[in-house]
């Protein structure tokens, strides 16, 4: 290997590593996370130039630090000629300089960056993109992939969210207590709102990576929040989906329904550590909403595993998740669970509560499961009826199969 | 940084609302802001009493009414200095208008700012 690949790669690793770190340092005073970036890219593309020739440096988060740093001086020099423009300037550097000097111990700011990212302020769609930009270096291209929406837009609707940060005076800063379970909440949701976008199209290429990514922040807030039951209930719901992950496919690429899912191709190792993170929130306090669906993907798993029936536990957890979120998603999914206790009937009329309700209309795992329900209960039509629905509203291949699959079924049955 | 509040109510709700109640609240708000240094602020007569100027070419053009004929109407403001955009929504809460409307926070144009 050459030391030019060699230095390629460890600049490579150490944005892997610490681009979310030395981000949200370099922007934590001055709230300019566009400048941050700006700054920090100069400093990768002089460790690229630099470092084959002179060496990767023994620390080198502290030289890249460093490098932005009077990158970044230079710029509010430029910007503030008044003197309080230049205290205020020093008084960054010597913060900078104290941090590289010091070495391992830059702080981590990263928690802060993100509650900045998901602040009320901050509007609610790009909130996930923001953490996945800044935390983790994603590109705007990459992101618009997963999030469907053309690349120059993302671009620009992400600079838009970091002007705004800076102008609107969005605070860097944890929440005090007694605010921290609401903004906890949104910065949760900013991640899993990544996580279920490489959850649901399994189909394109460049989306897994972005479980991934958002698996990696999961992990992040609860190494940074040990003491949030929420956190690691998000984290635990996160790998048990990725966990069933190889057995949501057969061979062919056919969508294959949790209870049909061949148990033997489930990682026992991730079902191991949600479980352990699932009794720990349990332990921890009162049950947020990721917590109690943490929990139904336990009970789920474990009725797989054991051949064992807990429906009952299923519907109760429901129950408490309803009056959590009044939620018309889990309101559907807990009368899927009720038909296994009382049959498809009660199930329907659980489900005729929110036959009503818009979001349902365009919903397509609403139709699907009262087409399945229909079909149980013995109305071939109406069940028909609703499975091309489902068809018709389905953007995923392999699930689209699988309803045309039933759909044929109930005709020869 | 400095921010400026903007306070849009609801005149018919502002007007239901026990008065004495109302004005008791507004006279605690503006001894919390006296107290945090900050000048008092100022309140509008209502938008009935509003006149809005549009100039275009030599025509100048005279209107009687407020700038939107909307439900919430501008109705006054004050500055505050916060440390960032929290401690603004901090002020925002506490000001009784906004339970009869909206408050608008803005942040002032800093003047280093003015050169770029």
């Amino acid at each position: 290997m050459t030391s030019a690949d060699e230095a390629a790669r460890t600049a490579e690793r150490v944005a892997r590593e610490s681009y979310g770190r030395l981000v949200a340092f370099l922007a934590a005073r001055t709230r300019d996370v566009a400048g941050a970036e700006d700054a920090l890219g100069e400093a990768f593309a002089a460790a690229l130039r630099l470092w084959p020739t002179d060496g990767v440096p023994l620390n080198p988060d502290a030289w890249l630090l460093t490098v932005a740093r009077r990158r970044q001086v230079d710029v509010i020099r430029r910007r503030q000629t008044r003197i309080a423009g230049e205290e205020h300037v020093k008084l960054i550097a010597d913060e900078i300089d104290a941090a590289a000097e010091e070495g391992e111990a830059i702080p981590d700011r990263r928690l802060a960056l993100m509650f900045a990212c998901a602040h009320p302020a901050i509007e609610r769609g790009m909130r996930a993109p923001l953490i996945l930009q800044t935390i983790l270096g994603m590109t705007a291209e990459d992101i618009s992939a997963a999030f469907l929406i053309p690349a120059a837009t993302m671009g620009q609707r992400l600079v838009r969210a970091k002007t705004r940060i800076k102008d609107a005076g969005i605070p860097f800063r944890v929440p005090e207590p007694e605010e921290l379970p609401d903004r906890l909440q949104a910065v949760l949701d900013a991640i899993y709102a990544a996580y279920a976008k490489g959850w649901s199209e399994v189909g394109d290429t460049g989306v897994p990576e972005m479980a991934g990514e958002a698996v990696w922040l999961g992990r992040l807030v609860v190494s940074l929040l040990p003491d949030e039951p929420e956190a690691k209930g998000m984290l635990a719901l996160m790998l048990y989906a990725e966990a069933r992950r190889a057995a949501r496919r057969n061979a062919a690429g056919a969508y294959v329904p949790l209870e049909q899912q061949d148990t033997s191709l489930w990682d026992d190792s991730q079902i191991a550590l949600a479980e352990h993170l699932l009794h720990e929130a349990n332990r921890g306090g009162p049950s947020g909403r990721y917590q109690v669906e943490a929990a139904i993907q336990s009970a789920h798993t474990a009725r797989r595993v054991t051949g064992i029936g807990n429906w009952p536990v299923v519907v109760r957890l429901y129950d408490h998740l309803m009056a959590l979120t009044l939620s018309p998603v889990v309101a559907l999914n807990r009368a899927v669970a009720v038909a296994e206790v009382e049959g498809p009937e009660a199930a329907l009329a659980a489900l005729a509560l929110i036959a009503d309700d818009k979001r349902m209309a365009g919903y397509q795992p609403y139709w699907a499961a009262r087409g399945h329900l229909l079909a149980r209960s013995g109305q071939r039509d109406t069940a028909a009826e609703a499975f091309r629905v489902a068809i018709g509203l389905t953007t995923d291949l392999a699930v689209r199969e699988y309803l045309q699959g039933q759909l044929a079924g109930l005709q020869d049955g | 940084m400095r921010y400026m509040l903007l306070i849009h109510h609801d005149e018919a709700a502002l007007a239901a609302a026990p008065q004495k109640e109302l004005w008791a609240d507004y006279a605690a708000f503006n001894e919390a802001l006296a107290k945090a240094g900050f000048s008092g602020g100022e309140r509008l007569q209502p938008s009935s009493a509003a006149t809005t100027v549009r100039v275009d070419g030599a025509k100048a053009e005279i209107l009687d009414g407020p700038y939107a004929d909307t439900k919430e109407q501008f109705a006054g403001y004050f500055f505050i200095e916060a440390a960032d955009l929290d401690g603004a929504v901090g002020w925002a809460k506490r000001c009784p208008s906004s339970r009869y409307g909206s408050i608008e926070i803005r942040p002032v144009v800093a003047a280093e700012a003015n050169w770029k």
